[in-house]
């Protein structure tokens, strides 16, 4: 728990933690991290040594996903494209860490440009799971849980654009929180979706994840998306329980295609919250069942148009000789994006076309209409639902990546989420055999307050986020 | 159905060139794609919004004043291939 890490680091010394972090990074074969920022770091410890200051997170190390801005230090999306390129700004989430006291350790491996459930697309190879190293730790943000559950990073960043940050969470059996679109600003996140996306925290505890929030949420003038009002504050009032709380069962996350000992947990996980004083009922989301297409028209037309800025230009490898504008642009971008960041561009683009933009993209922002309006209706009758994160737990490296279509069928829980903009939460709850399972908690827009005090309150009856994988 | 014709076109207007021998598979990834994204045609959209945010947020606007911003050397930092202060680009015409 950072808060007890905070205490140690006063007492003890943070130059030290931090070299015995890096060591065991140096030694890791999780893939995890891309780059490693070891100088500045230990620098910023020996000054909190010195002077430990009043931040949030004073001296508290930190990861962050490789498609987060920071000031020279390497922002590579796990791109080829964009190997190299050193941000001359921070993003607005790396600004108030900073200010907050922690200290920025290095970039975590990702799926290229946060396209994918796995983090095999990434142009430097998979991360593993540190429960089984012969499968994926989620994705696109696998990179930032493996840290913290392989015991490299007590917390990171990732960002979740339909599923990103709370897959991984669910893999890799730690906490991770998608924000109500707006309440963290993305200036300075490399947009890939950027209707659905939100930079949020993978932690070991709720408490973590709501002490991150504090640091990181706000309004920012420079996203011209961010929520206006005041900054919130997340940790008055964790602790306040769940009774009384209306949580809905949407029956459409439950059955055909979610695995069993995954459904079991999650059932567990319900009556848990029963028992400490919540009541359930069963609702119906009648739109899931589109959200997944809709989700991937969405995705991939806004990443035609945001990643057509990778040409070669202004950043990242100009590859071989100059020849005419349109050639050069188009050999740039075959050599430096991977397969599913240009089957995904491409789709986009075909999405957009003249004839088909009505057939596709626009059905596609009718049809998130009505899956918004059915997460709204339901928040009518009741406080939260619940799900799984997931319908599987950690599949095998290799499993799944020559079927694209697959891969996005493990998205069926996410990606709703995103469409709505509503926050969700995932939180360990049990086990698939030796792999970790994912509850998902989801609240209305700009309750996070509520996600994380039911998070809170199950986390404190449950003894699922204190189990930790044996690294070798 | 896409058909490798398709496929080449799109590949241009995506400014991503493509291989001869990559043409095949992508023909398939497309088709088995778009034919699961073709279930959005059984939903009823008639008189429906699309919903292209979902805060409702609109025209923010900011004072038309100079800021601070990036010095052009940090601007030119990253880039491959520049010449007297500007980026290098490949010739236009």
């Amino acid at each position: 728990m950072l808060s007890e890490l905070k205490a140690r680091l006063k007492a003890e010394s943070c130059e030290e933690y931090l070299c015995g972090l890096f060591e065991k990074i140096e030694k890791s074969s999780l893939n995890a991290f891309t780059t490693l920022a070891k100088e500045s770091a230990l620098k910023e410890a020996r000054r909190f040594d010195k002077n430990p200051g009043r931040g949030l997170l004073a001296g508290v190390p930190i990861a962050i996903k490789g498609s987060i801005s920071t000031k020279g230090i390497e922002t590579n999306c796990s791109s080829r494209i964009l190997r190299g390129y050193i941000p001359p700004y921070d993003a607005h989430v790396i600004e108030r860490l900073k200010s907050e006291g922690a200290i920025i350790m290095g970039k975590t491996n990702m799926d290229e440009f946060a396209m994918g459930t796995s983090t095999e697309t990434s142009c430097f190879g998979p991360t593993k799971n540190p429960w089984d190293q012969t499968c994926v730790p989620g994705g696109s943000s696998g990179g930032s849980a493996a840290v913290v559950a392989g015991g490299e990073a007590p917390c990171s960043l990732g960002s979740d654009t339909g599923g990103s940050v709370r897959c991984p969470a669910s893999f890799c059996g730690i906490v991770g929180l998608k924000p109500t679109y707006g309440l963290v600003s993305r200036y300075g996140l490399v947009a890939y979706a950027n209707s659905l996306e939100q930079i949020g925290p993978l932690t070991h505890t709720v408490e973590d994840t709501a002490l991150l929030m504090e640091a990181i949420s706000g309004h920012d003038e420079r996203d011209s998306t961010s929520a206006e009002g005041a900054r919130h504050s997340y940790l008055p009032g964790l602790e306040d329980g769940v009774a009384g709380l209306k949580i809905g069962i949407p029956k459409e996350y439950f059955g055909e295609g979610v695995n069993k000992d995954v459904e079991k947990a999650v059932w567990e996980a319900i009556a848990t919250l029963e028992s400490i004083g919540a009541s359930w009922q069963e609702i119906s989301l009648p739109h899931t069942r589109y959200a997944l297409a809709a989700y991937y028209v969405i995705a991939m037309s806004e990443a035609s148009s945001n990643l057509a800025r990778f040409d070669g230009l202004r950043y990242g490898e100009r590859m071989g000789e100059d020849k005419d504008w349109h050639t050069t642009f188009s050999e740039i971008r075959a050599k430096g994006f991977g397969p599913e960041v240009k089957r995904r561009i491409m789709l986009g683009t075909y999405a957009l076309s003249a004839g088909y933009y009505g057939r596709y993209y626009l059905k596609a922002l009718q049809v998130r209409t009505l899956i918004k309006e059915d997460f709204l209706r339901a928040f009518k009758d009741v406080d939260l639902l619940a799900s799984p994160t997931m319908p599987i737990p950690a599949f095998k490296i290799g499993e799944r990546i020559n079927d694209p279509l697959s891969l996005y069928m493990a998205d069926v829980f996410t990606v709703p989420i995103n469409l709505a903009g509503v926050p969700a939460i995932s939180v360990p709850c049990g086990f698939a055999g030796r792999l970790p399972v994912g509850l998902q908690l989801i609240g209305p827009h700009f309750c996070e307050a509520a996600v994380l005090r039911t998070a809170q309150a199950f986390e404190a009856a449950t003894p699922f986020h204190k189990a930790k994988p044996e690294v070798s | 159905m896409i058909t490798r014709e398709d496929v080449e076109h799109i590949s241009w207007l995506a400014s991503i060139k493509i291989e001869d021998e990559e043409k095949d598979e992508l023909v398939e990834h497309f088709n088995t794609i778009l034919e699961y994204f073709q279930q959005l045609d059984e939903v009823d959209t008639t008189g429906v919004k699309p919903t292209y945010r979902v805060v409702d947020l609109a025209n923010i606007f900011r004072e038309d004043a100079a800021y601070k911003s990036l010095s052009q050397d940090q601007a030119l930092k990253n880039a491959p291939r520049t010449e007297n202060g500007y980026f290098k680009s490949p010739r236009i015409v």
